[in-house]
């Protein structure tokens, strides 16, 4: 009845339904379709066209950074689901007849899930630095798959991925309503946070706000991204402050969720 | 061999606002025997069982295996296995999976999943997703469950509830079984005649509260007896009874003597020299018993 029995239970029970490798999939191509698209644009425009473009050198982490940009909502998901399923299929009378001790149960789920995460991070950036590097070597452009920079770019991305389905441990734990819990991840990650974002960077007091939005976090976190290019001259955080918020806001979801849905009777 | 611990109820209190689900219940279920626990839907069977298990929080009172809470049991599965309502599964996992995943909780060994689905009889349906089961295997897959740690006490909430015919024959043996073996076992039920023949000790509550605990005989309390008799020429018998100073009612089978004994009704037709084609003692019998002690809505 310690940590580790919950944590491989719970890791089971991630593995033994197909929710993580359908969502790894659709992950991997939609992260690979971007990364690899919009590395033919913008080298074909460098390239080609003679138009307005990045220097060579700030191309690939840019394109690599898909990986987290359009990738993260992905372990959100995973997280969320992981933990709204229980209620949905009410599950959480076997898990707690198996582990009475609830904390112990959602602390097993909460590390399972970051190390979920940190796998999809894994397999997105294989997606994004695999179509990427292919195209930007087609056009000529050093990948950089051998700096150091790179490589510490890959370690803060897998990072935040890992921090991000940690974010949807709490969201799930705060929100168990499965429907609610995705439309709430869709509604604010593909529409509501871009808009509070550009909104945010309109003035400097409201930026100095924006740049703590967990996805303004994350671009921090990762170091680059489309979106910090095309809110230029925008404050951020440091890359170990970006961190910091994302594992806060987990942190806070997750325990606000444990003295609500969490310890409530199961019926 | 584990063996069973009794389970003590005491004062157990559930309210839901102003209403109480369940008042004041206190009861112990002895090891060694089937105990049914009894009550029509509703009456709060499985808000106690649920309390039992530390599932929901008593707003009074405790319900303890041998004194000591389900949360602080330190091997829970080993100790008590416990199986509430079917539908507790991801409908994309497959039975085996779905008992690993608990197995590795407690900290079972490995073999535990399989060995648990060969006594239920799942043995090869194992690696189906549990979404295509059937009712009654599904029943059975929560026994499995139930059963994952080998434990000495048992807290079934309606088990035969789904099962046909065999089913219901093969969990009445096994359930008689594992009382044998010296474990507790509480089953609940919302039909008397569906543990009948099952249970050694009825408790039974209504609305909440305990209103009759004891041996299932010591529900057979019924003070009116009824013959039911049958003969070709039905006027003359009734006649023949009648004037022996019997209360005599017509059925569509026959005529109803009440407060008599069968012996007596046929000796009164053998003295006529009527020939009988019936001769039945009636009993008001367990489950009117039950009926009464529950109320009304028990009737389903």
């Amino acid at each position: 009845m310690n940590i580790f029995a919950s944590l491989r239970s719970e890791i089971t029970k991630l593995t033994s339904t197909r929710l993580w490798w359908v969502l790894a999939i659709i992950m991997v191509g939609y992260v690979a379709l971007c990364a690899g698209g919009l590395a033919a644009i913008l080298a074909g425009v460098g390239t080609r066209a003679g138009g307005p473009v990045l220097p060579d050198a700030q191309l690939p982490p840019l394109i690599y950074s898909f990986a987290t940009s359009v990738g993260y909502v992905f372990p959100v998901l995973l997280g969320a689901l992981a933990v709204t399923s229980e209620f949905r299929f009410q599950s959480l009378t076997p898990t707690f007849l198996a582990t009475p001790r609830r904390g112990t149960v959602l602390a097993g789920k909460m590390i399972a899930l970051v190390l979920a995460g940190a796998v999809f991070g894994v397999l997105a950036l294989l997606a994004s630095m695999g179509a990427g590097a292919a195209v930007l070597g087609a056009f000529g452009i050093d990948p950089l798959l051998g700096s150091p920079d790179t490589w510490a770019f890959v370690g803060r991305s897998v990072l935040a991925m890992a921090l991000w389905a940690g974010i949807g441990v709490g969201l799930g734990a705060l929100v168990p309503s499965q429907i609610a819990a995705i439309v709430i991840v869709l509604a604010f990650t593909q529409f509501l946070e871009p808009l509070l974002r550009f909104g945010a960077s309109i003035t400097d007091w409201s930026a100095e706000i924006g740049k703590f939005l967990p996805g303004a976090a994350s671009d921090a976190l990762v170091g680059s991204s489309i979106f910090t290019l095309m809110s230029a001259g925008g404050s951020q955080l440091e890359w170990w402050q970006g961190a910091l918020v994302l594992a806060a806001i987990a942190a806070v979801a997750t325990a606000i969720g444990y003295f609500t849905s969490w310890r409530r009777d199961v019926s | 061999m584990p063996t069973g611990v009794p389970i003590e109820f005491a004062h157990l209190t559930k309210s839901f606002g102003a209403v109480d689900a369940v008042s004041d219940l206190s009861f112990t279920v002895e090891p060694g025997q089937v105990t049914g626990f009894l009550g029509p839907n509703g009456a709060g069977k499985t808000t106690s069982l649920r309390m039992l298990l530390g599932l929901v929080t008593p707003t009074s009172g405790t319900a303890t295996f041998g004194g000591t809470t389900y949360g602080r049991l330190g091997s829970p599965l080993t100790t008590v296995g416990a199986s509430l309502e079917a539908a507790s599964f991801h409908p994309g996992r497959s039975a085996h999976n779905h008992l690993a995943v608990y197995a590795q909780a407690a900290g079972l060994p490995s073999t535990a999943p399989a060995a648990a689905l060969e006594k239920v009889g799942l043995g090869a349906y194992g690696s189906r997703r549990v979404g295509g089961y059937s009712l009654g295997m599904r029943q059975r897959l929560g026994l499995a469950f139930a059963l994952l740690g080998d434990p000495g006490v048992l807290v079934l909430d309606e088990p035969i509830n789904g099962l046909d015919p065999e089913g219901i024959k093969w969990i009445r043996l096994l359930l008689r079984g594992m009382a044998a073996e010296g474990r507790t076992v509480l089953i609940s039920s919302h039909l008397l005649s569906e543990v009948q023949q099952t249970v050694d000790d009825v408790i039974i509550i209504s609305h909440g509260t305990l209103v009759h605990r004891g041996e299932l005989s010591s529900l057979d309390v019924s003070d009116s007896k009824q013959v039911q008799v049958n003969a070709d020429d039905r006027d003359r018998l009734a006649e023949a009874i009648r004037s022996a100073g019997f209360e005599v009612s017509n059925l569509r089978s026959g005529v109803l003597v009440e407060n008599a004994e069968a012996s007596a009704i046929g000796r009164i037709a053998f003295e006529a020299g009527i020939p009988l084609t019936a001769l039945s003692q009636k009993r008001t019998g367990l489950e009117e018993s039950f009926l009464t002690l529950v109320g009304e809505e028990g009737a389903l």
